[in-house]
């Protein structure tokens, strides 16, 4: 009965050899990253050997053909996009959220909740056309050129609300239910409940959920391309037209050769190098996945 | 009724069946052959840093029924799991000591232990057929196991389910969800499935816990039949169930070191003449 | 102490008021931006749709006609992302919860690799599948890029829903193959994969539906060519970049770009919905299921 655990058919050899084949395609899955860490480096090299990477943030503009590549407006106009729709998205969201829990009548906060999903399933392109084709006209009309940083602000709200919202309406639901017992049964009206007990005990899930709001809106791309004008300036007031860093890679990646292209993939590194620490971040307060 | 345990009926044919048999038994009625079939000495089981089971040793006897009775939480479960090596497939787990089933030690690390499985079956508390249809269920395991002949499958499938009386319910609808089936049901198929493989030892624990009086009864006197046949070790909550069906108990109670094996042997001396106190206690409803 | 006590009342008598005013405005703030998006889209796109728009090439650049060569240059591309992303993903997946420990520092490695990726901005995988895909490995601007490119985005997606997928199958049934003597190999064959068959196929669409709304991943790396695709080589252009590209390049596109972005959410809703229905029917039969 005893049996060498290498006979041919014997099932631990089958299932050695499946968990070989098994290993390499996870290898490869996990190689995925890597590879484009290296190829990100890799295309970055050759300007950064020669300039630096500290030229990246000081240079006084974006022209790569005269050798200046600074970021620094490109870096403004993302974080202000980004932080407006932050804003913005986390008040709508967090409200959406308290409205399906707390206010809506139990008719009303099925469809809403769909409504949010929808809306997340939205492309950003879809976004972006009616950005441009309904709000920068809009925005327009009362401040020229319409296409600004403004309209940025509010797609983006429009694009992390429902990321905003669905994780915050799962925070809520995790608020046990002995806490709202205990408040009603202190006679502590509805709002004082909200902004006293839920909020404070939903904390941690709903600065996940903004946290990882914040991580889409940087790296968003074809909507604020649409429809924030794409002048490479540092904003000084909302109606400016502005260019954001992906917008940027967007645009120029096109016609961009050597030092150039070398350029935007630097801006990309910059880019991933943020959003990984905002990953990191919302990891560490979430504890949930990263991605919804 | 005599059963020849042939292994080679049908199975694959790289089996060595040299080691290890059962000899055919002999006929007339049932009964017990006293002759250990597995010996475990100074068996422990814990999980990471909690202890299960300490130090157990014990005789299952071929062609048996032993019950392990005793409160829950005394290892029994464990006791069973590490007999066919299932053990393996908790994380953490660790397994100490002797466990030799017809002479081969069967905690050695080159076992097959697939091979272990097939001699030494099990039945869970509660039924999980698998989500395949009635054929299905037996047949897989089969063919997995070398078995190809269409007439060697539909010969054995007829078979193991007469022998658990399912055939003539199930005939007509063999190829429908076993999922559709009653608990009892169910439970008879899981004992099917694991009587196709053909063991000496058919471990089973609660079987009939999860089911109701009824099917509870059948299947209780399902297992009572396989005496003789088959060594069985049944772990059971039931004290009257122990006393019907039982040849053999083994009492395990909870200690502060794990749970430890209070007292084994026949079990008119364990209901009736108990030797130790504790045993006394528990047979007779005072404790646990 | 009564004036502190009135106080507070009329503080909460203005609270309360305010707070549910603040909450019923965000809401109907957010329900109208939907629905102006949605009726704006509608107004617009609606008129254009018909059997012909689906089927006809775009003529005066996108401007008329319709999107017949994209729609297949779509489905190429993601046909080339599914066939590259679903072994791997599932070989992963199955080698994360049945054959590694819990513990295992291979299988959090693979974790965290995948976590950090499923957070990388498409417009870096847009950098990465240029370099890689088409430069490096000289595939140029092609549907196989494109595909390719695709499959790495939507791996993270794919390997955890398969992943939760198959988790969610019951220990029982693992528990009883090994006690048969099976292998994993059979247990994962015959019970495991089949149980969790609804789950990971509604994984995939989501994965799929992931794909199909990216945009500056493709534009590139499988480029903008409008015309029918010969080979997996052609360029292709997408669903999404002809959007793109009829409401920025194409002045007077907007109205087959809106027509456009109707048939790209007609199918979005239909693929992530039919992921939905998947979903739920799964976790009905694991109810069902004793």
């Amino acid at each position: 009965m005893i049996w060498s655990k290498h006979s041919i058919s014997s099932p631990s050899r089958t299932d050695a050899r499946l968990a070989g084949w098994l290993s390499v395609a996870a290898g490869l899955a996990a190689a995925v990253l890597v590879l484009i860490v290296l190829f990100l480096l890799h295309e970055s090299w050759p300007v950064l050997k020669r300039i630096g990477w500290l030229r990246f943030f000081t240079d006084a503009a974006w022209h790569p053909s005269e050798g200046l590549f600074g970021l620094a407006p490109m870096l403004w106009a993302t974080l202000a996009s980004s932080a407006g729709a932050l804003v913005l998205a986390g008040g709508l969201g967090v409200a959406s959220a308290l409205f399906c829990r707390f206010y809506a009548p139990p008719s009303a906060a099925r469809p809403y909740r769909r409504m949010v999903a929808l809306l997340a399933g939205i492309p950003s392109v879809v976004f972006g056309l009616w950005g441009l084709t309904v709000l920068v006209p809009l925005i327009a009309r009362w401040q020229p050129p319409g296409a600004s940083l403004l309209a940025g602000i509010l797609i983006l709200t429009l694009m992390i609300l429902p990321t905003v919202a669905l994780t915050a309406d799962a925070a809520l639901a995790a608020v046990p239910k002995a806490y709202l017992h205990g408040a009603a049964a202190l006679g502590i009206s509805r709002s004082g409940t909200i902004l006293r007990v839920v909020l404070p005990a939903a904390r941690s899930g709903i600065i996940a959920g903004l946290l990882l709001a914040a991580g889409r809106a940087l790296g968003e791309t074809m909507a604020v391309l649409m429809v924030a004008g794409n002048v490479v300036q540092t904003p000084h007031s909302l109606f400016d037209p502005v260019r954001t860093l992906t917008a940027n890679i967007a645009l120029e990646m096109a016609y961009a050769t050597g030092e150039h292209r070398a350029g935007l993939f630097v801006s990309g590194l910059v880019l991933t190098g943020m959003i990984i620490l905002l990953a990191v971040a919302a990891l560490r307060f979430g504890g949930a996945r990263s991605h919804v | 009724m005599t059963q020849t345990l042939d292994r080679h009926s049908g199975c694959s044919p790289s089996i060595d069946a040299g080691t290890y048999t059962v000899g055919p038994l002999q006929s007339g009625p049932p009964c017990c052959v006293p002759e250990p079939l597995i010996r475990v000495t100074n068996l422990s089981v814990s999980y990471g840093d909690h202890p299960a089971l300490k130090d157990v040793t014990l005789d299952i006897y071929k062609g048996c029924i032993t019950a392990l009775i005793g409160p829950s939480g005394c290892g029994k479960t464990s006791f069973l799991s590490a007999l066919n090596r299932l053990t393996d497939m908790i994380p953490g787990c660790r397994v100490e000591g002797g466990i030799r089933i017809g002479g081969q030690d069967i905690l050695a690390p080159r076992l097959d232990v697939s091979a272990l499985r097939r001699e030494v079956g099990m039945i869970f508390q509660k039924p999980n057929p698998f989500p395949l249809s009635i054929r299905r269920n037996i047949e897989m395991p089969l063919r997995e196991h070398g078995m190809k002949k269409r007439a060697d499958l539909d010969e054995t499938l007829e078979r193991v389910l007469t022998d658990v009386g399912l055939w003539a319910e199930v005939k007509d609808r063999l190829d429908k969800p076993a999922l559709a089936l009653s608990g009892g049901q169910q439970q008879r198929l899981c004992i099917a499935r694991a009587l196709a493989l053909a063991p000496s030892v058919l471990l089973t624990d609660e079987p009939c816990s999860a089911l109701d009086p009824i099917a509870s009864g059948i299947v209780e006197d399902m297992i009572a039949q396989l005496r003789g046949r088959y060594t069985v070790v049944i772990v059971t909550h039931n004290l009257a169930q122990a006393k019907r069906i039982a040849n053999y108990a083994a009492f395990f109670w909870l200690r502060e070191r794990g749970g430890t094996l209070v007292e084994f042997g026949h079990c008119r001396q364990i209901f009736e003449a108990p030797a130790h106190d504790l045993t006394a206690a528990y047979v007779s409803g005072m404790r646990g | 102490m009564f004036e502190a006590g009135r106080f507070a009342m009329v503080r909460g008598r203005v609270l309360e008021p305010l707070m549910t005013l603040a909450v019923w405005g965000s809401a109907l703030l957010v329900a109208g931006a939907f629905l102006w998006l949605v009726g704006d889209l509608l107004w617009h796109g609606a008129e254009r749709l018909s059997w012909a728009f689906l089927s006809s090439s775009p003529l005066n650049a996108g401007r008329t006609g319709g999107i017949g060569p994209i729609l297949v240059s779509t489905l190429l591309i993601l046909g080339v992302a599914v066939a590259a992303a679903v072994p791997l993903g599932l070989a992963t997946a199955v080698l994360l919860t049945e054959f590694l420990r819990p513990r295992s520092r291979f299988g959090r490695l693979v974790g965290l690799s995948l976590d950090v990726l499923a957070g990388v901005p498409s417009i870096v995988f847009g950098l990465f599948g240029n370099a890689f895909f088409s430069v490096f490995l000289g595939l140029g601007f092609s549907i196989l890029s494109g595909g390719l490119t695709l499959a790495c985005m939507v791996l993270p997606i794919l390997i955890r829903t398969a992943e939760a997928s198959l988790r969610a199958v019951p220990d029982d049934w693992r528990l009883g193959s090994a006690a048969l003597g099976l292998s994993r190999t059979a247990a994962l064959r015959h019970i495991l994969l089949p149980a969790a068959s609804s789950g990971l196929v509604a994984g995939l669409l989501l994965g799929i539906g992931r794909a199909m709304a990216e945009t500056a991943a493709l534009i590139f790396t499988s480029g903008y060519v409008d015309r029918m695709p010969s080979s997996l080589l052609d360029s292709g252009r997408a669903l999404s970049v002809h959007i793109y590209d009829l409401s920025m390049n194409v002045a007077g596109g907007d109205g087959n770009a809106y027509a456009s972005a109707l048939v790209l959410i007609g199918l979005l809703i239909l693929i992530n919905g039919t992921a939905l229905y998947l979903a739920e029917h799964w976790l009905n039969r694991r109810i069902i299921a004793p």
